[in-house]
């Protein structure tokens, strides 16, 4: 009896049993379906949180005020008032410091919006024409906020398309139009090019005005939310970030290092963070397909379990006719790589379509694990072929008599 | 030991060992069945004749004790070998017919033959002559639940014949029959009978038994009476 011939038995049993067989076929399905597209859902969310850290400017320091330290309580970091301007063109002026390029003087807060009708909620940024060099935002039409803007005080904003969107609906040129924001009304002198991206650092959702407005008018400070400094090459990033923070010590007066108002964080330090954050993430993701992967997992075998003992009978009779056992342990095997090899490519399939619509609704990159692949294959099938043949392989082990008698 | 004999056994002992209680179910069965006869096994239930049945029918070993079929020593015989002495020597028909649901005729009847390596034509062939022989000749590609009891038991002895078995062996083949339909089956087994085969069968009604040429009464695991 032929291999070719068991193989058309077999796909005839499993069309006989439709419901049956679909149902196994289901959890193997589920099973590697949900395992590719939670896989996929992880890494993309890495990379695309990854390239957008990489796309708000590379040698890229930041300068951030300490935490609080008064009668040994420490508050929270950012919540002191010790960066001002004046440290930023000293920093800038300095030539002490010899490493670093534009620095970037900053001052964000959310506010509320409006125009005529409608409204947003979004980032103010008070900055300086070099927060345009240091965080690579380019204009896409009208200009960005010039040095003459933050010395005079300027009411002008430069917006982000995503702002643009909101407040005047998509591909709208707003220039020359105002918003209101702090109690000022401010004209629109320039628009930015879309970055892309999504979440609380939306480089798209956010307003430009000059630092200087945004201090004394709109929000009424002196100080600093942050100096963002360009190193001049990617090798000096260690130096420039000793370089600096001597200097801000020296400045604020301070000989002890540990009692620093202030804090100088690296472009690559947040990216280590959040590598490391979106890596435990695809974790999750990941034990929660295993979870479902086990689940399928036990359906398989469930069902092989059932299929196989309720067919005990059939074993007997077939071994009662002249089958021998290996005979009747290649149909099962057969039957299970079938249904396990169906549903293999059926979940793949799926889970591919999963993924990419995923990555649409959350315009994150499409990102396919061959290895996430080839995992739930070979998970799903071992557990249907060895669910199938162990039982098989017991039932086929019986003297005929007892497997027909079987109940 | 006599040439004509198909089957012999000497001393057959079958004890099932439940693990508290032992059962006997066969206890010093001696006897022989000659080329050509056909035999009638009769006792009440439980005296072991369904136990002495599957050992001659190869479903079952003996515990102890010799099976000689047709010149092969049955009872020595490992998995592998039983499972050609099932296919290629004994055709078997059973009180529940056991046919494949949900599968015609002809695949039912043409199941030994695949296990045996017949070629398609071959198997094709020889299955339809012999469900035409057993009067199935209309109902080749009938699912087996689509025959009556009757008919399932027919397409059951053409599955046991299409091997042209040394002996057929039946448990209790009319049992699930009603009896106009039983009356047809035991004229099939007799016709078969004048044909050459040689038939054993088990029954625990007298008319039925009366078909046969001996009857073989069998009480407590032993032969009683011949």
């Amino acid at each position: 009896m032929d291999i070719l011939e068991l193989f058309i038995e077999s796909l005839g049993t499993l069309t006989l049993n439709k419901t049956r067989t679909g149902l196994a076929i289901l959890g193997i399905v589920i099973g590697i379906g949900s395992v590719i597209a939670l896989v996929s859902l992880g890494q993309a969310t890495q990379q695309s949180v990854q390239s957008r850290i990489e796309s708000l400017g590379s040698n890229l320091l930041t300068i951030q005020p300490g935490s609080t330290n008064q009668g040994g309580v420490r508050g929270a970091q950012g919540g002191r008032t010790t960066l001002t301007l004046d440290d930023a063109k000293a920093i800038e002026t300095s030539t002490l410091i010899t490493t670093i390029g534009k620095v970037s003087p900053e001052f964000s807060r959310r506010t509320q919006i409006t125009t005529g009708g409608s409204n947003t909620n979004t980032q103010v940024i008070g900055s300086t024409p070099a927060y345009a060099e240091v965080h690579k935002v380019t204009i896409a039409s009208g200009s960005f906020i010039t040095q003459r803007d933050v010395e005079v005080m300027s009411k002008v904003a430069v917006l982000g398309p995503q702002v643009v969107t909101d407040l005047f609906g998509e591909g709208a040129n707003p220039i020359g139009q105002s918003i209101r924001a702090g109690g000022q009304t401010l004209k629109i002198v320039g628009v930015t090019q879309a970055k892309g991206g999504s979440g609380f650092q939306n480089q798209d959702d956010m307003v430009f005005v000059p630092l200087t407005t945004a201090q004394k008018q709109l929000f009424g400070v002196n100080y600093l939310g942050s100096i963002a400094l360009e190193a001049k090459s990617a090798d000096v990033m260690a130096d420039a970030q000793n370089e600096v923070g001597y200097f801000l010590l020296t400045k604020h007066k301070l000989s002890d290092p540990t009692q620093a108002d202030f804090s100088i964080l690296s472009q690559q330090d947040i990216l280590n963070t959040v590598t490391s954050t979106t890596g435990t993430f695809t974790s999750l993701l990941a034990g929660i397909a295993a979870i479902s992967l086990l689940v399928g997992g036990i359906g398989i075998m469930n069902i092989m379990l059932v299929t196989v003992t309720e067919r005990t009978r059939e074993i007997g009779l077939r071994k009662a006719l002249g089958a021998k056992k290996k005979i009747i342990i290649t149909q099962f095997l057969l039957e299970s790589i079938i249904l396990t090899f169906t549903g293999g490519v059926i979940g793949i399939i799926l889970g591919i379509i999963t993924s990419y619509f995923i990555s649409n609704l959350t315009s994150s990159p499409f990102v396919i694990s061959p290895a996430s692949i080839l995992l739930a294959f070979v998970v799903s099938a071992g557990i249907g072929i060895l669910f199938g043949w162990y039982p098989a392989q017991k039932a086929a082990g019986l003297q005929p008599i007892e497997a027909l008698r079987y109940e | 030991m006599n040439t004509k004999s198909i089957i012999q056994t000497k001393h057959l002992f079958k004890i099932y060992n439940t693990g508290v209680i032992e059962t006997v179910a066969l206890s010093d069965v001696s006897f022989q069945i000659n080329k050509g006869e056909f035999v009638a096994i009769m006792g009440p239930s439980g005296s072991g004749k369904s136990t002495l049945m599957h050992i001659l029918g190869a479903l079952d070993l003996p515990t102890s004790g010799e099976y000689l079929l047709d010149g092969e020593m049955v009872s020595k015989l490992k998995d592998e070998e039983l499972a050609d002495i099932r296919n290629r020597k004994i055709g078997f028909i059973f009180q529940a017919y056991n046919l494949l649901p949900r599968t015609t005729a002809m695949k039912n009847v043409m199941l030994p033959m695949r296990y045996a390596g017949v070629a398609k034509e071959e198997r094709e062939e020889k299955a339809r002559k012999y469900l035409t022989l057993v009067g199935l000749g209309d109902r080749l590609e009938h699912t087996s639940n689509q025959l009556s009891g009757g008919q399932q038991q027919r397409v059951a002895i053409a599955r046991a014949l299409v091997m042209n078995p040394a002996i057929l062996l039946a448990d209790e083949p009319t049992g699930n029959i009603a009896s106009v339909q039983a009356e047809e089956i035991m004229s099939l087994f007799k016709k078969l009978n004048n044909d050459g085969h040689t038939v054993v069968m088990i029954t625990h009604e007298p008319d039925i038994a009366a078909h046969a040429q001996r009857i073989i009464h069998v009480k407590d695991g032993k032969i009683v009476k011949e």
